[in-house]
């Protein structure tokens, strides 16, 4: 592999100007003569507008302009789209209603925007927008799924009677009620997903630059994948066509999914640029974070899991009420449907599964794609079915899973995935031995003795990562594919730029997509440069989420680099008068297998743009592109088992462990893939004890600042023991899988059924702060 | 509007900025060290931690009339030339950030942390001393350590001096 190939823990390039204070973030970026937006936003979850006056605020100082919902409809400006076609099992599309950038007649949550202030400084910008005068007609608002869908419940879309986007369905209802009339034992309960607020540090900014004398924008933006971006900005909102708008995504701090959607705030600083004629730059403060950026989660559950008399699961069946919030953001619908119910398996040999997914429209802030996106409430939801299992048939929770593992591969599930390959039975393992299961019983002892309740609790994950092949998620209602792209080029002196329609946000792909070309060639990695978020320079490329950029985007990468080398080898044989079969690349050189001739990469390089000397009918130059496409998910998969203590006096937890064994495949950095895992299980962690959106009656999201909803700090979490088991993907050229939402899917199961293990009672939801648990007890 | 003048980083500022503006934003706005961040507006975060006059500060909740005549320091002043601080080299060895957004807060706060302990810090110490720096990407496992190494690194750097 080499000191800086595949495998090796290396230092990650770009840390030096993050650590230094370089790091290039859009708030950082400064154009001459910008302006700035503030935005006016609703105070109420549903309301009418009435009127809007906007004269007192324009006469306010610094101000350039103050534009409203109804302008921007006039000006032709398109909605907000959701680009994930569902069907309702009566083979209805799904029902949506009108989501303009900003509201003109109807505000349907807190911190819609009606109107904003473009202004000379930050400061003036937000003391106008305390000027514009909104007379609103207050509505009865749907704050939560069973309000929304009550007889009688306020309505939000009349284009979505009683609310529901979709009744969807995905199995075999028949069979799965045959399974169940002939099971020995059944297990069932009702839980919540709670809903989560994603808080990636840096919170969302636009910089909007036109220029009038080629009609051409620039939008400088917070983004998780760019050309998606520009694609869904100039085909759908009519902002510029595609080569008269190029989106750049410099550093962005942090996504988990929240930073994938083209939020209303980007077309207005785009359509307000032109507007005024000036640069127009927004950047979000933590308040308009938790009111506009997507949420997650936020489901309630039916579940019923049927076993034989030998304790194998025979069928599963679940019903889930998705809140989507008061509008389908971009990728909402495919989260609950094609993102959950089709890993609701699990690690399970489950003959017959059927899920019912009702999608509602409640007034609070729109709901997508966060960290996991489906898997984790498939997860939390069968994991903790299963523990449950355990304890109501009296059997270990360990070896219940065991007996019902899949261990032949390729497996069809009854829910669309075919799992590739896996060894749920290794990771298992690995997990009870780094956790010591078997002293477990007298550690619990020894706590009682002590006046604590000791628990421990497992989680094994199973998820479908890579997102996805193009044809399969084409055919599923996707309206984009999900392939990814990459260019190759070797300069003339050898140097290597890769361009890669990945885009990195904390995940270190200018170190590991350096370490796949340095562990090809044999060159170090500070021959490579990665060239990333920015249109005008990458061709068209997909972006990151879903754990895709290793799968996917190095896959690309790894086609384009072996398309380069066969030409280096041409020109290398060429110039060796050797046979190009005989070259073979090493430590940077290619060289003729046998003999001692050889010729270093510049020179290969060097030959390639000179073309003085080339085969006959060579072109010259040295860069190839690739586009690869997957040929399936991958299953990174994994078993986490959480020890922890309860205080029966104060409902407190402590961690005791957290032992996360994972199969990602191959690892190209073990150093960045644990960083992965670390953040994804304290986002988990997160969900289970602590974080929590909560919507008062009204619609008011009363958690909507760092001191009201609990973020994981230093001191709430644990260390932890990671450690990794490896069956190789076979479905591309790197055998890896994706580490990015492991620990977030598989986590908040794994505490849960710890708690509920150490307390006695499973009647417990997340998050499970110490009043809820203290509660849980005295109720046990 | 007021004249303030203090010291960042070691270079004499002087600037005329409005009553109301803050250290974070005289920083970033009128001096152009964007490495202090932003990152919630209720002193949550940490995102914006600075030196004033050796002590962590978060300056997005410091009026720029607060810090008048103080010695700043800011995540650009603490390396010397391309030698970096042991935190931050640390920061670096150890994956102790992944976006990057918080990291300057963090190693700011982390070295005001060493600063007060010495090298005499532990787990727990590190942990309860960074309550007040939120971080989402790391899951904070990695800035411990971290933490933990440059504690080490900076005992012995004084020692030797």
């Amino acid at each position: 592999m080499g000191i800086e190939g595949i495998g090796a823990s290396v230092v990650r390039k770009e840390d030096r100007r993050f650590i230094t204070g370089k790091g290039r973030y859009v708030d950082d970026i400064k154009i001459i003569g910008m302006t700035y937006a503030h935005f006016v936003r609703s105070p109420h979850a549903h309301a009418k507008i009435k009127s809007i006056d906007v004269e007192a605020a324009k006469a306010m100082p610094g101000v350039v302009d103050v534009l409203t919902g109804q302008q921007i409809v006039d000006d032709k400006v398109g909605n907000l789209i959701c680009g994930w076609a569902i069907h309702s099992k009566d083979g209805s599309a799904m029902k949506m209603g009108a989501w303009p950038a900003m509201a003109p007649e109807t505000v349907r949550f807190v911190g819609q925007a009606v109107a904003v202030v473009i202004a000379e400084s930050k400061n003036l910008a937000r003391d106008a927008a305390e000027a514009v005068v909104v007379d609103y007609e207050e509505l009865p608002a749907a704050a939560d799924i069973k309000a929304a869908i009550a007889p009688g419940a306020p309505q939000l879309h009349p284009e979505a009677p009683g609310n529901i986007v979709y009744d969807w369905e995905i199995g075999d209802q028949k069979a799965v009620d045959e399974a169940f009339g002939k099971a020995a034992n059944v297990v069932s309960f009702e839980l919540t997903n709670n809903r989560l607020v994603p808080n990636a540090m840096e919170p969302r900014a636009a910089i909007a630059d036109y220029d009038s004398a080629e009609e051409h924008f620039t939008l400088y933006t917070t983004s998780q994948n760019p050309h998606v971006a520009r694609l869904v900005l100039s085909a759908f909102y009519n902002i510029a066509p595609e080569h008269k708008l190029r989106v750049v995504a410099p550093d962005v701090g942090g996504g988990f999914g929240s930073k994938i959607f083209i939020y209303p705030e980007e077309m207005v600083a785009l359509w307000a640029s032109k507007k005024v004629g000036r640069a127009v730059k927004w950047t979000g403060d933590r308040s308009e974070a938790f009111l506009t950026d997507a949420h997650g989660r936020d489901h309630v559950s039916k579940a019923e899991l049927a076993f034989d008399k030998d304790n194998k699961m025979l069928a599963l069946r679940v019903t889930t009420h998705a809140n989507f919030g008061a509008y389908m953001s971009l990728f909402s619908s495919s989260v609950p449907t094609y993102l959950y119910a089709t890993l609701l398996s699990g690690q399970y040999n489950i003959p017959a599964i059927y899920t019912e997914v009702i999608g509602v429209y409640t007034n609070t802030t729109p709901v997508d794609a966060y960290r996991g996106a489906g898997r984790p409430e498939a997860c939390y939801l069968l994991e903790r079915l299963v523990e449950t299992a355990a304890r109501q048939l009296k059997v270990d929770p360990a070896e219940l899973r065991r007996k019902n593992f899949i261990t032949q591969f390729p497996h069809q599930t009854p829910v669309i995935m075919a799992y590739d390959i896996g060894d749920f039975n290794a990771s298992l393992d690995a997990a009870l031995k780094a956790a010591d299961y078997a002293g477990f019983p007298a550690r619990k002892a020894k706590a009682k003795a002590e006046g604590k309740l000791r628990g421990l609790g497992f989680s094994c994950y199973i998820e479908a990562c890579g997102i996805a092949p193009s044809k399969a998620v084409g055919s599923l209602g996707a309206g984009v594919g999900l392939w990814e792209s990459a260019e190759v080029r070797v300069n003339p002196v050898g140097t290597i730029e890769i361009l890669t329609g990945s885009h990195s946000h904390g995940q270190g792909h200018e170190t590991t997509f350096a370490q796949l070309v340095a562990d090809r060639l044999g060159i170090p990695i500070n021959q490579v440069s990665i060239v990333h978020g920015d249109t005008d320079k990458v061709q068209f490329g997909m972006g990151t989420y879903g754990s895709r950029s290793a799968a996917v985007g190095m896959s690309a990468i790894f086609k384009a680099m072996e398309k380069v080398e066969a030409k280096a080898k041409k020109i290398a044989a060429h110039q060796l008068e050797a046979s190009e079969g005989d070259i073979v690349i090493e430590n940077g050189e290619f060289k003729v297998t046998g003999t001692d001739k050889s010729i270093a990469l510049p020179m290969v390089a060097l030959a390639a743009y000179t073309a003085h000397n080339l085969p006959d009918g060579m072109e010259p130059g040295l860069k190839e592109s690739a586009f690869y496409d997957p040929t399936n998910f991958t299953f990174p998969a994994g078993s986490y088992i959480c020890e922890l203590e309860v205080d029966p006096g104060t409902g407190k937890t402590s961690f005791v462990s957290f032992v996360a064994v994972d199969d990602f495949g191959r690892l190209i950095n073990p150093m960045i893939v644990e960083g992965q895992v670390h953040g994804g299980l304290v986002q988990g962690i997160g969900q289970a004890l602590l974080e929590n959106a909560i919507y008062d009656d009204t619609g008011q999201l009363v958690t909507a600042s760092f001191m009201d909803y609990a973020m994981p700090r230093a001191d709430d979490v644990p260390s932890f023991k990671v450690s990794h088991t490896e069956t190789l993907c076979p479905g591309n050229p790197l055998g890896v899988k994706g580490c990015g939402e492991a620990g977030a899917i598989g986590a908040s199961a794994a505490v849960i059924n710890a708690i509920t293990d150490a307390i006695g009672n499973n009647k417990l939801e997340m998050p499970a702060t110490p009043d809820r648990v203290w509660h849980a007890i005295h109720a046990a | 509007m007021s004249k303030i003048s203090m010291t960042v980083n070691g270079k004499a500022v002087t600037a005329e900025v409005e009553d109301r503006t803050l250290l974070v934003h005289l920083l970033r706005d009128h001096l152009n060290l964007t490495g202090t961040h932003v990152g919630c507006d209720t002193s949550q975060c940490g995102a914006c931690i600075v030196h004033i006059d050796g002590r962590a500060v978060k300056s997005c909740t410091t009026l720029v009339g607060q810090a008048n005549g103080a010695n700043i320091t800011t995540i650009e002043g603490i390396s010397k030339g391309d030698e970096l601080h042991p935190m931050q080299a640390a920061f670096r060895d150890n994956h102790g950030l992944q976006c990057g957004y918080c990291t300057p807060g963090m190693i700011m706060s982390a070295i005001d942390i060493v600063h007060r302990h010495g090298g005499d810090l532990d787990e727990e110490t590190v942990r309860q001393e960074l309550e007040g720096n939120i971080c989402r990407c790391t899951g904070y496992h990695n800035i411990v350590k971290s933490v933990l190494d440059a504690a080490s690194r900076m005992k012995v750097a004084q020692a030797a001096e």
